[in-house]
């Protein structure tokens, strides 16, 4: 996997905001940083209205899917370019989400509205509005999306990567620390798992580290390369953005991303759960 | 479905559900001279230097954290400069911390 097929710079965006069949789209989850300016030209999709089923707790299913990159006017063809705030944590989980639903031609923006605002690149706040598509989706791809019990399976066979801060991992905090604390019934760990917070793979302008760093940085922490990987969060936008280094940047060739995270793992009844710091 | 990880909204006065006989609060302002400077990324690193959270500060340039006792440091991003800020929070708290950017 070449670093050129998943990821552009804010230069190349800036020069090709204009580009017929480029789509840049901003995902958040609170969409008023969209609202006062985004990329000229960028549509948003909002991560918990849009992306999220309303009753279930799910994500959108295909046809629903397929009517939102309708209504945002986003063809089949076109390339995606997307980006967002918290250095691109909603924006990766969009990332997955195409590809779970087969839009190959999708990159991310790294460093996503921070590196965009640090250099200093122009923001519009008018309103953008692109003509409806008929989108179609594919049905989506499991390869790429972890299950709980896949989850409890894995322990101590397959590599698991809790890539939350040390103390939601040791189980001191529920969520991260500039949040309220609520979610999950349990603190603590899938057993087995190692911890490799998600902002050690991304630099202080929220770009990503180069492949040779983040290779150090797993292996270091006790990845097993030759093993299948499963990265998990508590809601799964934080893994999604290791699932993007692991699996589009390092090439690693099964790597799954537990979207239902800790707030359901820690919720289940019956399973492992390890507290403190150690795996 | 559960909250996502966005930090809530940066303001000044402290919201009136925050108990500050229990949590460690650290708060401050981004400045550049005498000037507020908004929109800054404001990143709070344990004293190993580890990433611990970021968040927008406002329009008025201000940020908060909850965080636990210890030694902090603050650091700022801004398109016009960085500049980082240290500090100790003993226990829970109002901890105030500036930082200066450019």
């Amino acid at each position: 996997m070449s670093r050129e097929n998943v990821l552009v710079s804010a230069e190349w965006s800036e020069t090709n905001l204009n580009t017929p069949g480029v789509v840049f789209v901003e995902v958040d989850e609170d969409t008023s940083a969209y609202d006062g300016g985004h990329l000229p030209g960028a549509v948003k999709i909002d991560w918990k209205q849009e992306l999220q089923d309303q009753v279930r707790r799910d994500f959108v299913d295909k046809a629903g899917f397929e009517k939102l990159l309708s209504e945002k006017g986003v063809g089949n063809d076109d390339q995606v370019i997307l980006y967002g705030g918290n250095n691109n944590w909603f924006a990766a989980y969009a990332y997955w989400y195409f590809k779970l639903y087969g839009h190959e031609n999708v990159k991310l923006l790294d460093g996503g509205r921070k590196k965009w605002e640090l250099d200093g690149r122009p923001l519009s706040s008018d309103e953008v509005k692109r003509d409806a598509t008929n989108y179609s989706a594919n049905e989506p791809n499991t390869a790429i999306r972890a299950f709980r019990d896949e989850v409890v399976d894995a322990i101590g066979s397959k590599n698991l990567v809790d890539v939350r801060s040390p103390d939601e991992f040791s189980g001191k905090l529920l969520a991260p620390a500039h949040l309220p604390q609520e979610s999950a019934q349990r603190p603590g760990h899938v057993p087995s798992a190692l911890n490799v917070p998600w902002a050690k793979a991304a630099n202080e302008d929220g770009t990503f580290r180069s492949d040779d760093e983040l290779r150090t940085l797993y292996r270091d922490a006790g990845l097993d390369e030759s093993r299948s990987t499963i990265a998990y969060c508590r809601i799964g936008e934080r893994s999604s953005h290791t699932w993007f280094a692991l699996h589009e940047l390092l090439g690693l060739a099964d790597v799954k991303n537990y979207d239902g995270s800790w707030t359901e793992y820690g919720s289940l009844v019956g399973v492992p759960v390890a507290v403190g710091s150690e795996s | 479905m559960a909250d996502g990880c966005g930090a809530p909204t940066q303001s000044a006065p402290l919201p009136a559900n925050i108990d500050l006989t229990t949590q460690v609060v650290l708060a401050g302002r981004v400045t550049s001279g005498s000037s507020p400077v908004g929109g800054a990324f404001v990143r709070l690193l344990n004293a190993d230097g580890d990433f611990a959270g970021e968040v927008v500060a406002s329009p008025e340039g201000d940020f908060r954290f909850f965080a636990a006792p210890g030694s902090w440091t603050v650091r700022a991003l801004h398109r016009t400069g960085n500049g980082q800020a240290e500090i100790t929070a003993d226990g829970p708290g109002l901890h105030e911390v500036g930082i200066t950017v450019g």
